[in-house]
């Protein structure tokens, strides 16, 4: 019982980065009928946001140290970062620490910028011509910006720590009446997850609560009779490119800790959230988001050793043969409209 | 004249292939050696050995992508499964090529008739995404489960304790064909400052490359390659007149996957080793660059896009600083720390940046490719003589035309 819980647990953060890119993905797909490769691309330049943020930081200059002095007797210098010395030791100190959550601000503009930039500059260009191009200039542009990542920050992952009040883990088997220790959780896996279901209500609430969600889902449904009522699709689509962006970028952000930031974690997570987006159904939101979740557990249950010794390599395949299974046998995706890309 | 069963175009196009082919490595020399522009020789075995490599297997991707508008992002798997099946009949019997790259075409087959079944039960993006699981999967399973097969991160290669059962006491101990070894130069001439390696294994890979050419070229114009352009230009209607098309698109598929499969084999007859890198999706991403680089949907446009590319890969990761700085040395040193400067973003270690670059302007600007940019420049010379134009031997990519393409 214990392990299961665990791995369900061991499943949400990694499903939560799932649900939130195949959001994005399937947001866009939806409103602007363009399949995005580029889409982990923006992903992992949000988990570059926090780390250049962090780097940003953690400036120092040499100041000298009247109180200390080193072995030969002399006045010792110690590298004093700007944000200490700008904001006083202990506000500093703090402001380099929670560099992570931080970065979100500095995201969030960022991402949507981006966004703003990529639909006006190319996508735009490319809602009218098949879906292969759309994949194949998108897939291009991925690699582009997969290379310019890789030629300013190098290919190594780069360490990106989390905020050192979220360091520990926390230990649920207490909680829930088992013995200490069986099942521990990092803290900031478990942040991760509550933001991850503070992002997605937030942009469900957006899309269903606002005159201007209402706008893009009926834009969505019947894009030429909004468009026929007066109402300027195109700039609320560009909007929600934008948005969806944000989105993957945010989530990026806050995967540094979990992951550390590398220039090919975009393709990674690209293709695993496409095979996301297809198991949930094309434009289809909640679909995407509890597809995200479910191929995220049922990934975590496939790497326990139970599993694996009964089924090799199973951790490996199964999300693609989940994928593969429900293509086959519900082309819609579990919660796909009927008749969407359906052939 | 016409040979082959083609028509007498066909055979001048045929004739003009097998003539560039065969003197490539001449044609890919063109600067003496030692001159300041000897970066640009291209005439060494490896690369044209590469090339040739990388254009039967772009041949046979554009049979499926270029006829039938099928994009598969999987096909480099089956590239996997030709390279461990030479390797693994280099290591079962002995180094000659002969047992192991039928075998590989034979298991590709295989593989791509099981995954095709599969796949093309959906088409447009599903497929895609299909032919990607498929491949993602064989690629992981390659790195775990199946390391006992390919021997997982190290690679598969020969080594000492194999069987080799067929190994005679003086055959050569790298890949050859009945005692010829594919890696020695047959002959080596040096004329004037330039310097020609004509190489075994290049010829070898060059005449299998060509009759793949001549197989591709019969089946553009068969009633076969026929359906597949209707399938690509209306799959819809022909399924109103009552055409079942799934065998004709699974045909296409496995004759894809079994020139991958033989493209790999070839890989390993070049370097008798194989790794699961071969399987991953960035590979099968690579020959779609080409192909559509080159011009989907032609005859010469995949072998073209394939040249370019190892081409200009080898050349651009060759480029390092001093070659920099021996161009722009003239320039003032502020424009030429600039230019260096620039230039680091494309160069040397940064050659996919140039080539996703690439990639993403030919998607925009023209997606027939270079045929196309060809033909548009012809036909710009030719304006107000013929309408015509086109010429029938390569026609301009039926690609370029966006309502034809709108099926997928």
């Amino acid at each position: 019982m214990d392990a299961i819980i665990l791995q369900i647990l061991n499943g949400l953060d990694k499903g939560s980065a799932y649900a939130l890119i195949a959001l994005g993905l399937t947001l866009i797909f939806g409103t602007l009928g363009v399949v995005n490769f580029a889409h982990g691309a923006l992903f992992m330049i949000g988990a570059f946001v926090a780390v250049t943020l962090q780097r940003l930081l953690g400036l120092s200059f040499d100041q000298v140290d009247p109180t200390k002095s080193d072995f030969m007797g002399n006045p010792l210098k110690v590298k004093v970062p700007y944000a200490e010395s700008w904001f006083g030791p202990e506000v500093g100190a703090a402001i380099i620490d929670w560099s992570v959550p931080l970065a979100i601000l500095l995201a969030i503009p960022v991402m949507l910028l981006f966004g703003f930039i990529l639909e006006r500059g190319l996508i735009k260009h490319f809602y009218k011509r098949p879906h292969a191009d759309q994949i194949l200039v998108t897939f291009g542009l991925a690699i582009v910006l997969q290379e310019l990542i890789k030629y300013f920050f190098g290919a190594n992952p780069i360490q990106t720590p989390a905020p050192s009040a979220f360091t520990g883990s926390f230990d649920f088997g207490v909680l829930l009446g088992f013995d200490p220790n069986a099942i521990i959780y990092p803290y900031w896996r478990l942040v991760y997850f509550a933001f991850a279901a503070l992002v997605l209500s937030g942009v469900f609430a957006f899309l269903r609560y606002t005159t201007f969600g209402m706008v893009v889902r009926a834009g969505m449904a019947d894009r030429e009779t909004v468009g026929l009522l007066g109402i300027n699709i195109d700039k609320r689509f560009t909007i929600m490119f934008g948005l969806a962006a944000a989105v993957a970028g945010i989530a990026g952000v806050m995967y540094a800790p979990i992951l550390s930031p590398n220039y090919h974690m975009g393709m990674d997570f690209l293709v695993l959230s496409f095979v996301v987006v297809v198991v949930g159904g094309m434009g289809s939101l909640p679909g995407a988001v509890a597809a995200g979740f479910l191929l995220g557990i049922l990934q975590s249950f496939a790497s326990m050793n139970e599993v694996k010794s009964l089924i090799p390599g199973i951790d490996q395949v199964i999300i693609y043969l989940v994928a593969i299974i429900i293509l086959l046998t519900r082309p819609r995706g579990l919660l796909g409209r009927a008749g969407v890309m359906e052939d | 004249m016409k040979l082959f069963g083609l028509s007498a175009k066909d055979t001048r196009f045929l004739i003009i292939v097998i003539l560039l082919t065969m003197f490539t490595p001449i044609l890919l020399q063109p600067f003496p050696e030692g001159s300041a522009l000897a970066t640009f020789n291209a005439g060494y075995p490896d690369l044209m050995q590469r090339i040739a490599i990388f254009g039967i297997f772009a041949i046979g991707f554009n049979i499926l992508f270029g006829l039938t508008g099928y994009l598969s992002f999987g096909h480099a798997a089956f590239l996997g499964i030709g390279s461990y099946t030479v390797v693994w009949m280099y290591k079962l019997l002995d180094y000659n090529v002969i047992w192991g790259l039928p075998l590989a075409v034979i298991t590709s087959g295989l593989f791509a008739l099981l995954i095709g079944y599969v796949s093309l039960r959906r088409s447009g993006i599903y497929f895609s995404i299909l032919t990607l699981a498929f491949a993602q999967m064989s690629y992981n399973l390659a790195y775990s489960v199946l390391t006992p097969i390919t021997n997982g991160e190290t690679g598969l290669q020969v080594y000492p304790s194999d069987a080799q059962v067929l190994m005679g006491a003086t055959e050569p101990t790298s890949p050859h064909l009945f005692g010829i070894v594919l890696r020695e130069n047959f002959w080596q001439p040096t004329i004037g400052g330039w310097q020609f390696t004509f190489n075994n294994g290049y010829y070898f890979t060059a005449i299998i490359a060509i009759v793949l050419f001549y197989l591709s070229l019969r089946i553009f114009r068969s009633p076969f390659g026929l359906m597949l352009r209707a399938i690509k230009t209306n799959q819809t209607r022909l399924n109103y007149t009552g055409i079942n098309t799934r065998p004709y698109t699974l045909a296409a598929f496995v004759i894809s996957g079994m020139y991958a499969g033989l493209a790999g084999g070839l890989m390993a007859a070049m370097d008798p080793l194989s790794g699961a890198e071969r399987m991953q999706w960035t590979a099968s991403g690579e020959v779609v660059l080409m192909v559509i680089l080159g011009g989907a949907g032609t005859l010469m446009g995949p072998v073209l896009g394939a040249g370019f590319i190892k081409y200009l890969e080898n050349i651009f990761s060759k480029i390092n600083d001093s070659i920099l700085h021996g161009w722009f040395g003239a320039l003032p040193d502020g424009l030429e720390n600039f230019i260096i400067g620039v230039s680091h973003f494309f160069v040397g270690k940064s050659w996919h940046l140039t080539s996703g670059l690439m990639f993403m302007l030919v998607v925009i600007f023209l997606p027939g490719g270079l045929v196309e940019g060809g033909a548009r420049i012809r036909n710009l010379f030719r304006r107000g003589k013929s309408p015509k134009g086109a010429d029938t031997a390569h026609p301009p990519a039926p690609v370029a035309n966006a309502a034809e393409k709108e099926e997928f």
